[in-house]
């Protein structure tokens, strides 16, 4: 495993293969958790760490997992992991357990994981597979924390609980509303796709 | 726990909590599959049987094996097995009896299973400590929720191909748009029921 290979993994996990903007996948609950951003954060430190090690399982084991079982058999490791940290959060962080309600158990039906499981951990070694999870979980996190960034400050007039606007200023209900997390979503990626386009161009012209 | 009317829960799952517009529930499959008519109508129909049974059967399972053995810790894994042995059954039952159902909707089948939607409704059944009525009401009203969403998703999207949108939107962004238009227009749902 040499610098320039955890670079690559890196890289890739966060930018050139996005989960979200890429791939398109795991979008449920990104949208879900983004009002706040401490939400988004705890969500996404959550997803991280699952990827990571579910994919450190599944390649450890990939060998002694029969073809035709393993979606069932990536699930269940996946379910332990996610009963970990839904645990972990109940006990010492009652709060946001509360507020994250049901969307700590559907980390399970997350389509990142799976994908990254199916996708990269089956054929890799276990150490690679490990980086190559966490990165897409930061790449992950990255995309939920800018979406929630925007929700926040226009919602709430706050950035991580911390109110900086004054009350003068009217606060924005849409942007704590489903329907706005949609839309700047949807904005990010455009921007995202833009610069992706342009890269492209640039790349044909210099051929 | 206020005691809600069945019904309502099921008028209401429909419009004013729809798992898409406002639990962002399956939208994996809900971006994916919305390009034609018949694809999601078949799918949506696929959803909302598996929905049905699933929660069904998930709410027999918390409230007789899950509590009385305190097995809280297990629910998860209980809930997933549930749905993937389910899906498995279905899958062979309709390939036995009824092979023209089963080439229509076979292959949305095992899809269904990493659907959110499904882990979702009974994930919220169990938060909201729904009786065994406003459990099945809540079930299917939220499979026919999902399945109007993803259908009046397709119908828009077929529009789309021939209007001129900046390349950058295209694709996956532009329905990211409609999608929360669409449910800015669900909002004005919100008046008539709510059981959130």
């Amino acid at each position: 495993m040499t610098k320039t290979e955890v670079k690559k993994i890196f890289t890739k996990g966060i930018y050139t293969d996005n989960p979200i903007f890429v791939q398109i996948i795991g979008i449920c609950s990104a949208l879900a958790v983004t009002n706040l951003m401490m939400n988004s954060l705890i969500m996404g430190i959550s997803v991280s760490l699952v990827t990571a090690f579910s994919s450190l399982t599944v390649s450890l084991l990939k060998d002694h997992t029969p073809k035709h079982i393993r979606m069932m058999v990536q699930v269940l490791i996946i379910s332990v992991y996610v009963i970990m940290v839904d645990i972990y959060l109940k006990a010492y962080m009652p709060e946001m357990s509360k507020a994250l309600g049901p969307y700590v158990g559907l980390i399970i039906t997350n389509c990142i994981i799976m994908g990254r499981a199916e996708g990269f951990a089956g054929s890799n070694p276990p150490m690679l597979s490990f980086l190559d999870g966490f990165a897409s979980g930061i790449g992950y996190t990255f995309v939920l924390m800018s979406v929630s960034l925007v929700r926040e400050i226009l919602g709430f007039g706050s950035f991580f609980g911390i109110s900086f606007i004054p009350e003068t200023f009217t606060r924005w209900t849409l942007m704590v509303m489903p329907p706005s997390a949609f839309f700047i979503l949807a904005l990010i990626m455009w921007v995202f796709n833009n610069a992706r386009l342009k890269r492209q161009r640039e790349g044909v012209e210099k051929k | 726990m206020i005691q809600v009317h069945p019904f309502i829960i099921f008028i209401a799952s429909i419009f004013t909590s729809n798992m898409i517009f406002s639990n962002f529930l399956g939208m994996c499959s809900f971006i994916a599959l919305s390009k034609e008519i018949p694809t999601a109508l078949g799918l949506g129909i696929a959803v909302t049987m598996v929905l049905s049974f699933t929660t069904v059967l998930n709410y027999f399972v918390y409230w007789y094996i899950v509590l009385p053995l305190g097995l809280e810790y297990l629910m998860y894994i209980l809930f997933i097995l549930v749905i993937a042995a389910f899906v498995q059954l279905l899958e062979m039952v309709m390939d036995r009896y009824l092979p023209t159902l089963y080439y229509a909707l076979g292959i949305f089948l095992p899809l269904i299973t990493v659907n959110c939607a499904i882990l979702g409704v009974s994930l919220f059944m169990v938060t909201r400590q729904y009786n065994f009525f406003q459990t099945l009401g809540f079930a299917v009203g939220s499979g026919i929720g999902w399945a109007l969403a993803i259908t009046a998703m397709a119908g828009i999207r077929s529009k789309l191909n021939e209007s001129s949108i900046p390349e950058g939107l295209r694709g996956v962004p532009i329905t990211l748009i409609i999608t929360g238009i669409m449910a800015l227009a669900f909002i004005g749902f919100s008046g008539m029921v709510q059981i959130q």
